[in-house]
């Protein structure tokens, strides 16, 4: 397979929030040399739902994932999040169904999330990308404990020229996020998140860098309402040196 | 003991305003950690040994009826007594019985988590008996009549100087001037307190870690000895022990003893493995002269044959909130029963119904580090999202949330139109961000902008984009 094609599933929060990550995405993809596609007929993963204890949407939700990506060699999603949802959990919403079982396994197996993806299925070793100053790597849970990704980015980052990693403490640590918790549970996420806000600022680093875009607007409201000077950004943007947007969440 | 988990978000905002409690918790994010990640590094076999435990665990529970048959005659073969109990309440009356029978005055109790599931403490003062705790740690929280807030480390809230301050106050017999700065102070004041109190003792009651079908035998494990006092020195051993507890052999037991310590505290081995089998025999130099085995199911049957019935695996050695950032954030208390951290948050509606211990397994990130550190494998917020599902099939969330969630999943299943509304609403925050780029308050979303700032989006909608440029936008 010299030219696989890859459905990205962009994510609901980076077709909302920050379409320069989805470009970015396209962008490593294809400089990879995958052949990609954006199908129109997605929205979101279902997690919110999934998440609500709402099985009867999350089920809908997910086989309208399934029917319009499982044509493609592999599906790829810029977020740890949305693609253990759709590698690890599907299955898990469809087992004991005839009728979908067995779509969702094999729908399962051609799901990554980007960077691992790039690391681990196109052996992509190297990236075209500058950036001068220093960045610290905050590992997402769902992306670091379902996926096991952890090495794959930082490895790729190392190829990024100027760039120095320095690392926080805890960056396997929550920060707070979680979805509808941080607004459920606000008390509590807070707590979570200025302790990980500590951490970044901590790290001196000028930049600080993630795989999912809902981890990534928490700490970097988070830092803004402190009025700390580390600015964020999806790891996909530094890959692929579209710096070009503002930082998340600053001025235009 | 009663439950206040339904006053969770309350709890948890008076816990994070507290100056002592925070800097108290400071110690569990600092303490186990680090601990048992080194016992576990140091063991190659640690992972294998996860398995092993579990899978011993999971052929207990399938038979588990067997097992517990076997256990009981053992007991009576040894000499001892099973007493069945289906709740907390039975099982009270089961044990002030034995202490009447046995004219007790005062009982002197081993750490055992059931006991307080059981509310024994304030049952037995009620009646006319004093129950006295012996772990440092318990003796602690009874001098300041409070509960557990861990299962492992029930003081774990109070700071050293709290303590110094409560011995003070209740041991005004000793001098004034000594000193009580130090840790190892601390204990040796309690230790020449409670030896008299395990002489004069009447009854002894401890928990059990593991019950053995093979040989009738209670296991206990501890750091400080003081429930080998306990069990020994009084005429009248009572073990309290949930169901679960039981293994079928004792080669089983010492693989889980492999994975117990070293997940609690990172030690190798808690200081004492103490096994008990029955009252003194014939040439003992010690030991009770009755042995009572009490047997708690309060609800734990229910769960088997559910989608909860992996929840019963647990060995109680704390990892999870150990390694829990919503623990480390407000402690044990706000939970508001027995069981803190993401293991009361399975089985506080497990054992207390839904409707009282909804709130635990919402209050969760999901990050997974409880599970990721389980020497169990208990697939706790696998669990959790399934006491949301319940929760939602019981209509038992807000109306509020129920509605939005119901409006936003519509959407989710029309691409065309949500991708039409969403460009509306995209483009109206993103003018609402104006040249700032963020929002520092949003309509609906205080839950949000209480704390932090909304990055504004970048404008339109990715799919918009790549709609208008027919594939990559330059």
């Amino acid at each position: 397979m010299s030219n696989p094609s890859v459905g990205l599933f962009v994510t609901c929060l980076v077709d909302l929030f920050r379409p320069n990550v989805g470009f970015a995405a396209v962008d490593l993809l294809e400089k990879a040399g995958c052949v990609v596609s954006v199908p129109p007929a997605q929205t979101c993963c279902g997690q919110p739902a999934y998440n609500s204890g709402d099985r009867a949407d999350t089920r809908a939700i997910a086989e309208q994932v399934i029917a319009a990506f499982e044509k493609f060699d592999y599906v790829v999603a810029p977020s740890g999040s949305c693609a253990a949802m759709l590698k690890k959990h599907y299955p898990e919403l469809f087992a004991g169904d005839a009728a979908w079982e067995e779509r969702a396994n094999a729908f399962s197996g051609k799901v990554f999330e980007l960077v691992s993806f790039l690391t681990d299925v196109m052996f992509v070793s190297d990236v075209d990308a500058h950036f001068d100053g220093s960045v610290t790597y905050h590992d997402s849970c769902s992306g670091l404990r379902e996926l096991g990704i952890s090495r794959q980015p930082r490895k790729l980052l190392a190829q990024v020229d100027g760039l120095e990693l320095k690392e926080m403490k805890d960056p396997d640590v929550c920060c707070g996020f979680g979805g509808t918790f941080c607004v459920k549970y606000s008390d509590i996420s807070n707590a979570i998140v200025a302790k990980k806000t500590d951490n970044v600022e901590a790290a001196q680093a000028d930049l600080l860098l993630a795989g999912d875009l809902g981890c990534l607007m928490n700490m970097s409201g988070k830092l803004h309402r402190e009025g700390r000077n580390t600015k964020a950004r999806h790891v996909a943007e530094v890959l692929a040196g579209r710096l070009d947007v503002p930082a998340i969440g600053d001025s235009k | 003991m009663k439950i206040t988990t339904p006053e969770f978000k309350e709890n948890a905002v008076k816990a994070l305003a507290n100056d002592n409690l925070q800097k108290a918790l400071g110690n569990v994010e600092k303490g186990f950690i680090g601990k048992r990640q080194a016992a576990a590094d140091a063991l190659p076999e640690f992972e294998a040994l996860r398995d092993k435990a579990r899978d011993i665990k999971d052929h207990t529970l399938a038979h588990l009826d067997l097992y517990l048959k076997a256990y009981e005659e053992k007991v009576v073969e040894s000499g001892g007594h099973v007493h069945w109990a289906q709740t907390a309440e039975d099982a009270r009356n089961i044990v002030l019985d034995i202490c009447r029978t046995a004219n007790a005055k005062t009982v002197t109790k081993g750490k055992s988590m059931i006991s307080e599931e059981m509310g024994i403490n304030e049952f037995l003062e009620e009646k006319g008996i004093q129950p006295i705790e012996t772990d440092l740690g318990e003796y602690i929280i009874q001098l300041r009549g409070e509960a557990p807030s861990h299962i492992i480390a029930p003081a774990v809230h109070v700071l050293k100087e709290q303590v110094e301050a409560d011995f003070r106050e209740e041991h005004d017999h000793l001098p004034e001037g000594r000193n009580l700065d130090e840790p190892e102070t601390l204990l040796d004041e309690a230790r020449t307190v409670l030896r008299q109190k395990f002489i004069d003792a009447d009854v002894g009651i401890t928990g059990a870690n593991f019950l053995v079908a093979e040989t009738g035998t209670s296991i206990i494990v501890t750091n400080e000895g003081n429930g080998d006092l306990t069990q020994t020195l009084p005429r009248v051993h009572i073990v309290l022990a949930s169901i679960e507890k039981i293994a079928p052999t004792l080669e089983d037991v010492s693989q889980i003893l492999r994975v117990l310590a070293r997940s609690a505290t990172g030690q190798d081995m808690s200081v004492y493995t103490t096994f008990s089998t029955g009252p003194r025999r014939e040439g003992d130099v010690d030991g009770p002269e009755e042995y009572h085995v009490v047997l708690l199911d309060n609800g734990r049957t229910n769960m088997i044959g559910t989608e909860f019935q992996d929840m019963l695996r647990c060995i109680r050695c704390g990892a999870c909130m150990n390694h829990c950032p919503v623990y480390h954030a407000v402690g044990g208390h706000a939970y508001g029963w027995v069981y803190p951290g993401p293991m009361g948050a399975v089985l506080t509606p497990s054992l207390k119904g839904v409707e009282d211990g909804g709130n635990l397994p919402n209050a969760s990130t999901f990050c997974g580090r409880c599970e990721a550190v389980c020497p169990m494998r208990i697939p706790l917020p696998k669990m959790m999202r399934h006491w949301r599902e319940r929760e939602f099939e019981k209509n038992l969330n807000p109306a509020v949330q129920r509605w939005g969630l119901k409006t936003w999943a519509w959407f989710a299943q029309r691409p065309r139109l949500y991708q039409l509304g969403a460009r509306v609403a995209m483009r109206g925050l993103s003018i609402m961000g104006g040249k700032k780029g963020r929002l520092a308050k949003m309509p609906l979303g205080s839950g949000w902008t209480k704390y932090r700032d909304m990055p504004a989006p970048e404008g339109e909608t990715f799919q918009a984009q790549w709609a208008a440029h027919k594939g990559r936008a330059k």
